[in-house]
């Protein structure tokens, strides 16, 4: 228990002293906004990956919910004049409240049938948000207010940074907690064979409801400070493509990795921001990409990068 | 009831069967589209439990590449004739260098998820490719046989859906030859039978797999050539086409062609209604609200069996 503890904090603190330390190195603030975005993307990484690479269950639509987070603030705040934290926290509420709704009927599907109807979801939703000119200014988008925690007014990216940076940590800390709980044993269990944990007297359908739950609520809360932070949001944010990006982020990265989602978000945010004589064959090189983890690194980079590591090293003898 | 009342309410009646009519035709259209790429997703999926994502971007590169073909001097049917062939290559292409080297690892092949997002990797990079090779423009191609429309009971019903109509019946009666007649289509319904069984009587699963993907491609780039003319052809069309086009082939209950046929029109006819009655703004809402509707209702498929699962 107590090494597995320490595994646990050691990363954690690994990628706090990185995150503390980057700064050093942005010359600009383009650096800094690419950075946020990386955090804020990276968070909703954390959420999908518990769904996708624990609990074995797929979804093509996260990006509705990253929306729905958004737009809720963005609308709450701008139209309706609430405390930027309260329409957060209300736009967290309603789309776990949404996603508990559709949990039960959709989380009954399997493989390609709740992809299907995953997609479906998030297509709805960008549609919609697109049409509802009236309320969320269509396919232009809508400019969202700045952020005030308290007295605070949360503007510019440096101070932008160290509010996404938190955000991720916080996110990093409570999905190695959740992982180390009797959701995520009940999670791998149920990913092994639904069956088997069924017997064994786990309620996956309750276990996959909650995990469901919990990554759409990251998604929404991502999604809040996203649209604080560029000022700004668009349709664009809930559609297939960039529910697409989040799951090849997790994908990449390593599926089963809290740390791998954070390196995927990173690595497919920030490669294309900053080469930008990338911006051309930009879909070119993420379709290669893709293809080739899969086919050469199924298990992602991360695990795969830490296996051969493990491979390497002499085997530490026990003590 | 007088006179004039009745023939106003005689002249109202024909208008509102020409408005009928009118949607009719344009949802039987964009019906015919959704069943040809619907039944691209089924043949691939029951030789190969994949759904390949990548099925409307066939569509796209075949109506792409016919213009490209066009501008390049060819006749129309020899540039149909050579996109067909090319987009039927990149099929095969497809399926040999990105699913078959993950399908068939070794110690077990991928899992759904993986072959999801290879296909959506494949989709993405086709995209890429068009968009830098063929340019993001959007372009229409001229039309088979003149653009007069005929006139059927005050509908206006463009000669071009004769021909998306045509070519569809003719993919129906061509599958069902294929599949009853043909030693490869035949080996094609053993394989999706039972694939270990089919192995064991000494079909070559993988050429089977290898031949359903150039069989979805060649389909989808037909639907791409025929309906150009109609709708215009555009590097990013394949994704709601191919979205639209799982949509028929899940609502025919995954993995029958004919069923996957009955999805697309059915899908079509309901979006042109909706479009037309109820709002056009929300038209492509339609098809997923059927098709969620049908997976919490009926996960199987409108006109798929019921199937038990074994442990």
């Amino acid at each position: 228990m107590l090494r597995l503890a320490s595994a646990r904090t050691g990363g954690l603190v690994a990628l706090a002293a990185i995150v503390a330390a980057l700064p050093l190195f942005f010359p600009n603030n383009f650096y800094y906004d690419v950075a946020i975005k990386t955090a804020l993307n990276a968070i909703v990484c954390i959420g999908l990956n518990l769904l996708i690479g624990y609990a074995g269950q797929i979804s093509l639509g996260h990006a509705g919910f990253f929306a729905l987070g958004g737009y809720a603030s963005a609308i709450l705040t701008a139209r309706y004049g609430w405390p930027g934290l309260l329409a957060m926290l209300a736009g967290a509420v309603g789309v776990g409240l949404l996603a508990f709704a559709i949990a039960r009927p959709v989380l009954r599907l399997r493989g390609h049938y709740l992809a299907m109807a995953t997609l479906g979801l998030g297509i709805i939703v960008a549609i919609i948000i697109n049409r509802e000119i009236a309320i969320t200014g269509g396919p232009d988008g809508m400019t969202v207010p700045r952020l005030w925690v308290g007295g605070w007014r949360v503007s510019g990216a440096v101070a932008w940074y160290w509010v996404a940076a938190g955000a991720l940590l916080l996110a990093v800390w409570l999905s190695l907690n959740l992982i180390d709980s009797t959701l995520g044993r009940a999670l791998r269990a149920l990913h092994g064979s639904e069956i088997a944990a069924q017997t064994a007297g786990i309620d996956t359908t309750r276990y996959k409801v909650l995990v469901f739950v919990i990554s759409a609520v990251f998604a929404s809360l991502a999604g809040s400070l996203f649209a604080h932070a560029e000022g700004y949001v668009t349709p664009i944010e809930a559609g297939f493509l960039r529910s697409i990006e989040f799951v090849t982020m997790v994908v990449l990265g390593g599926m089963a990795s809290t740390f791998g989602a954070v390196a995927g978000a990173a690595i497919l945010t920030a490669l294309p921001q900053l080469l930008t004589v990338f911006q051309d064959y930009k879909h070119l090189v993420l379709g290669a990409i893709l293809i080739g983890v899969m086919i050469f690194m199924p298990n992602g980079l991360v695990p795969s990068v830490a296996l051969s590591l493990r491979r390497l090293r002499p085997p530490v003898p026990a003590s | 009831m007088t006179k004039s009342a009745a023939v106003r309410h005689a002249e109202l009646g024909t208008a509102s069967v020409a408005e009928f009519l009118q949607f009719l035709f344009s949802g039987i259209t964009v019906g015919a589209i959704y069943a040809l790429v619907g039944v691209g997703f089924a043949i691939i999926y029951s030789a190969s439990n994949v759904i390949n994502f990548a099925q409307g971007e066939f569509v796209m590169l075949g109506g792409m590449a016919t213009m490209f073909l066009l501008s390049g001097g060819e006749p129309l049917w020899l540039a149909a004739l050579l996109a067909i062939v090319i987009t039927a290559a990149i099929g095969l292409a497809l399926n040999k260098f990105a699913v078959e080297p993950a399908a068939h690892r070794r110690g077990g092949g991928a899992s759904v998820v993986t072959l999801i997002i290879i296909t959506i990797g494949a989709s993405i990079f086709i995209r890429g490719a068009a968009e830098v090779l063929l340019g993001k423009d959007s372009h229409r191609l001229p039309a088979f046989s003149g653009d007069q429309p005929i006139d059927i009971f005050g509908a206006k019903l463009d000669p071009q859906v004769l021909w998306v109509l045509g070519a569809l019946a003719l993919a129906v009666v061509g599958l069902r030859w294929f599949f009853a007649r043909t030693r490869l289509g035949k080996a094609m319904l053993a394989t999706s039978c039972n694939r270990l069984a089919a192995e064991l009587v000494g079909i070559d699963v993988r050429m089977i797999l290898l031949a359903s993907f150039g069989l979805s491609a060649a389909l989808g780039a037909l639907a791409g050539i025929l309906t150009a003319p109609i709708t215009l052809t555009r590097y990013d069309i394949g994704i709601m086409l191919g979205l639209k086009g799982f949509c028929a082939a899940i609502l025919g209950g995954l993995g029958s062609p004919f069923g996957a046929v009955a999805g697309g029109l059915l899908l079509g006819i309901a979006e042109a209604m909706a479009a037309g009655y109820l709002s056009s703004a929300y038209k492509d809402v339609v098809a997923f609200v059927i098709i969620l509707a049908v997976l919490f209702l009926a996960p199987g498929g409108l006109f798929g069996a019921k199937a038990t699962e074994r442990v």
